[in-house]
């Protein structure tokens, strides 16, 4: 099973769409280690550089409809490759959404009023998610803040996590 | 026969129903799976690596090269030749390489493997056009695709369903083109998220198949799941030619197929009438399809690129309305213009009647079909600081060419702006 614990991104931005987190210049690579250097290299956010920001990040915190346009696994391989295994967001994209599970990550919708609370208590400080699979908890916490939130996941969600992804699950089921 | 009334979306799945791993999630069994070459091969490298390199029905699966064609590097040659093995190895009929490629939401209604009441996945978002027929036709990841091509079932969250009819009298020079921009605009980005749009109405029941393809193909800028249409007479008459061995009329036909209507009655998380009687013509302005308003308010666009194009807009209806616009005019020196026939039997019958010559004559640069321009891969790619006037479905920051600038409008609007050099209204430039 994968990581979901460690320091967060924030992208306060809704509609960040898979040209902005991968842009299609780089589908013609074949492996997904290739499109380490790319991430979200095409997304203009104020205050926001892709070289400075990423590096040591493995949550990302955003708002609405992430992953929003295409349907290319390459945005959460692209996340992946760069240790992002976690998105926390008010809402997806279907398909981004599906992907993230599918390849064993995870795509956690909260409440929007849970993420205006998360971004006013944490964004523009050092931001750590630790997260309890089992119990459905994250810890969120900077140096003067911490919060328990729990969260709400599928239980066909939670076994493709457990199982590595769809491939694996499928494989044994059907 | 369960008496709950359902959507078009609702019958399907049920027919087609293998599994509930959760409350709320379906399994189904698939009718076909496409493949293209940017989406597949990662997903046939993963099989090979896991020693489950098979594919669950070969008769099912459908392969295309149509993102970058002719390959135009070494990377896109590698991705065209690992597709190309892969069918080979498994005797896959269906596979159209270059020279009979086409763009794959073109290219695959038109050989007549979509039928209503089928359930469809392909690795690419826009695979929701499909739903024209009566079809449940999602766009999915790679790891979808895979699970596609071992197993031929996919997992989708239990269907819930928009209804949109859309009514009164679309006048000229407005398309299902600005219906659908209009509609976005409406409902936003995110407005269909995890929910089929079934479209219905007097307008729809009025549009040919084309219409009905570029009306579902932006279904998923809306977010939604899939665009769908019930299937009906003209459904029927599209696909005639492939199914008249196995009924006797197309009375029976039609039968057949409307057993996928929606029931009177059946739930929808939203009903949208749409009334586009004084509808004018649509474009967008932003980087997101919903940043959306009529060309009229648009005031001076200048733009450096015209594309007429793609699975949305490629098709021969497209192209005859383009050309009867731009037929014995001169595009301006300030632009330069493309078109591209989305399959080789739209390129095929442009130059039958003529319409091919009147794109070259009026200054038209003409491409083999591919889907290159529109995400910016190849045959149109813009510099920064440029602007398209494009028939395409993605306006996003960077899509065509980084820096580039994206105006998304019909074939009648992307030609009328082609002679002026600037965003235009066709109702200026009446066929001659």
């Amino acid at each position: 099973m994968k990581n979901f614990t460690g320091k967060v991104l924030f992208l306060d931005k809704s509609d960040i769409n898979t040209d902005e987190i991968i842009p299609a210049k780089y589908l013609t690579e074949i492996t997904k280690k290739a499109l380490k250097p790319y991430l979200l290299e095409d997304l203009v956010l104020d205050g926001f550089n892709a070289e400075n920001d990423i590096k040591g990040k493995s949550v990302i915190i955003t708002r609405d409809n992430f992953g929003c346009g295409s349907s290319r696994e390459h945005a959460p391989w692209a996340l992946e490759m760069n240790g992002f295994n976690l998105v926390i967001a008010s809402g997806f994209a279907r398909i981004f959404r599906q992907n993230m599970f599918n390849c064993g990550m995870m795509a956690v919708q909260l409440e929007e009023k849970i993420i205006d609370r998360i971004f006013n208590n944490c964004a523009g400080k050092e931001t750590l998610v630790q997260t309890d699979l089992d119990s459905k908890i994250f810890a969120i916490s900077t140096d003067d803040f911490s919060e328990e939130i729990s969260f709400n996941i599928s239980n066909f969600d939670f076994a493709l996590v457990k199982a590595g992804g769809w491939v694996a699950y499928a494989d044994q089921k059907y | 026969m369960k008496s709950k009334k359902r959507t078009i979306a609702e019958k399907i799945f049920d027919f087609h129903h293998i599994d509930t791993p959760s409350e709320n999630i379906r399994v189904i069994s698939l009718d076909a799976v496409f493949c293209h070459e940017i989406t597949t091969p990662v997903a046939i490298a993963d099989l090979e690596t896991r020693g489950m390199d098979k594919v669950f029905d070969t008769s099912k699966i459908k392969v295309v090269i149509d993102h970058v064609s002719p390959a135009k590097d070494s990377k896109t040659a590698m991705q065209g030749k690992i597709l190309r093995e892969w069918v080979r190895k498994h005797k896959i009929q269906d596979f159209f390489d270059i020279g009979r490629n086409g763009v794959c939401h073109a290219i695959f209604p038109e050989k007549g493997f979509v039928r209503p009441g089928f359930a469809i996945i392909m690795g690419d978002s826009h695979t929701c056009t499909h739903g024209a027929f009566g079809a449940f036709a999602a766009g999915v990841g790679t790891t979808d695709l895979e699970v596609g091509i071992l197993k031929g079932v996919c997992a989708f969250k239990k269907p819930e369903s928009i209804s949109v009819k859309i009514t009164g009298a679309l006048h000229e020079g407005v398309y299902a083109k600005d219906v659908i921009l209009a509609l976005i605009g409406k409902i936003g980005v995110n407005g269909a998220t995890d929910r089929v749009i079934e479209f219905s109405g007097q307008v729809v029941d009025n549009m040919t198949m084309d219409q009905r393809m570029t009306l579902c193909n932006m279904a998923v800028e809306a977010g939604a799941t899939s665009g769908i249409c019930a299937p009906d007479r003209v459904t029927v008459d599209y696909l005639w030619k492939f199914i008249k061995d196995q009924y006797s009329n197309r009375e029976e036909a039609l039968k057949e197929f409307r057993r996928f209507a929606p029931d009177k009655g059946a739930d929808y998380t939203d009903i949208i009438n749409f009334d586009v009687s004084s509808l004018e013509p649509q474009v967008t302005f932003g980087y997101k399809p919903d940043q959306v308003k009529p060309v009229s308010e648009m005031g001076d666009v200048k733009i450096d690129q015209v594309y007429i194009g793609s699975c949305t807009n490629g098709r021969l209806e497209d192209l005859k309305i383009a050309a009867s616009i731009i037929k014995g005019r001169k595009i301006s020196d300030s632009v330069r213009a493309i078109v591209s026939p989305a399959t080789p039997e739209i390129f095929s019958k442009s130059i039958e009647n003529g319409i091919i010559k009147d794109f070259m004559d009026s200054g038209f640069c003409v491409t083999n079909p591919t889907c290159g321009a529109c995400l910016g891969m190849s045959n149109g790619v813009l510099a920064h600081g440029e602007v398209c006037a494009s028939t395409t479905n993605r306006n996003f920051n960077g899509r065509m060419g980084k820096g580039g600038m994206i105006h998304l409008m019909s074939p009648a609007t992307a030609a009328a702006s082609a002679l002026t050099g600037k965003i235009t209204n066709s109702k200026y430039y009446s066929a001659t």
